[in-house]
């Protein structure tokens, strides 16, 4: 009923599960802290994107949908007129798939800082975010290094102004 | 001491599957919509509740009628943000 199978298999094929575990770890891996964050040039977002090497900066994913989002949007204005002269540098990234929403919610809230839309999803796939909004914290050495999972008001924002400053005060090399 | 045949093949099937179900990926049959994906749910067509007025009068008149409210349903749309 059960063909044989030979013992000197057994370890092997050990082996070949725990290596399908690791490799299906890495396809599956969100960026965290400590990690560098992807190139996001390579990404196909809309428009130039300002130079972000050297600097602080705040990357957001948001979406004209997430509630969270529109909440999010003064605070960053706050944080951009009070940081952008030290080197801060915000894009907020869009990840709506309907052009005239985003070009309707860039109207209506007209952001002081840099906004661009994934029209793929390509980089908030690779990126692979936990929930809407997120943003990450990169250091002027263009790694992670705080990572907020949503939006919750001045908590959020008072958290982030500590953490701006402590990046600024950062030399880059 | 060889282990049974089946029991050989039981130790290899279990390996497997403690690996599919740490990997992450084990839920490979479920299409899990992400976070960025949500923009049609969270679309207002897609609330099962059009009439909130409309539901809540229904509720009053169950409650009038059997004591009880409650239990009527769970959430339905949204972006899950947050």
């Amino acid at each position: 009923m059960w063909p044989r199978l030979e013992t000197s298999r057994l370890p092997r094929t050990c082996l070949l599960a725990a290596l399908a575990l690791a490799s299906a770890h890495s396809v599956c891996a969100a960026v965290a802290v400590g990690d560098a964050f992807p190139d996001m040039a390579l990404a196909n977002l809309a428009g130039p994107l300002p130079a972000t090497a050297g600097n602080v900066a705040l990357v957001d994913f948001w979406a004209s949908w997430c509630a969270p989002c529109k909440a999010s949007f003064p605070a960053y204005g706050r944080l951009n007129a009070a940081y952008a002269a030290q080197g801060l540098v915000i894009v907020a990234v869009s990840v709506d798939q309907d052009p005239a929403a985003y070009a309707i919610f860039v109207k209506r809230y007209g952001p002081p800082f840099f906004v661009t839309r994934d029209a793929d999803q390509k980089l908030v796939a690779a990126v692979d975010i936990p929930t809407m909004p997120t943003s990450y914290l990169i250091d002027r050495k263009g790694k992670v290094r705080f990572l907020h999972t949503g939006f919750h008001g001045d908590a959020t924002e008072a958290e982030l102004r500590h953490e701006i400053e402590t990046l600024l005060a950062e030399k880059a090399s | 001491m060889p282990l049974p045949t089946l029991a050989r093949y039981l130790a290899v099937l279990g390996a497997l599957a403690v690996a599919l179900a740490f990997s992450g990926c084990s839920s490979a049959p479920l299409t899990r919509v992400k976070p960025w994906e949500r923009g049609t749910l969270a679309d207002v067509s897609m609330d099962p509740n059009r009439d909130p007025l409309g539901t809540a009068m229904l509720d009053h008149v169950y409650f009038s009628r059997e004591a009880a409210s409650g239990g009527t349903g769970v959430g339905g749309a949204g972006c899950g943000c947050n």
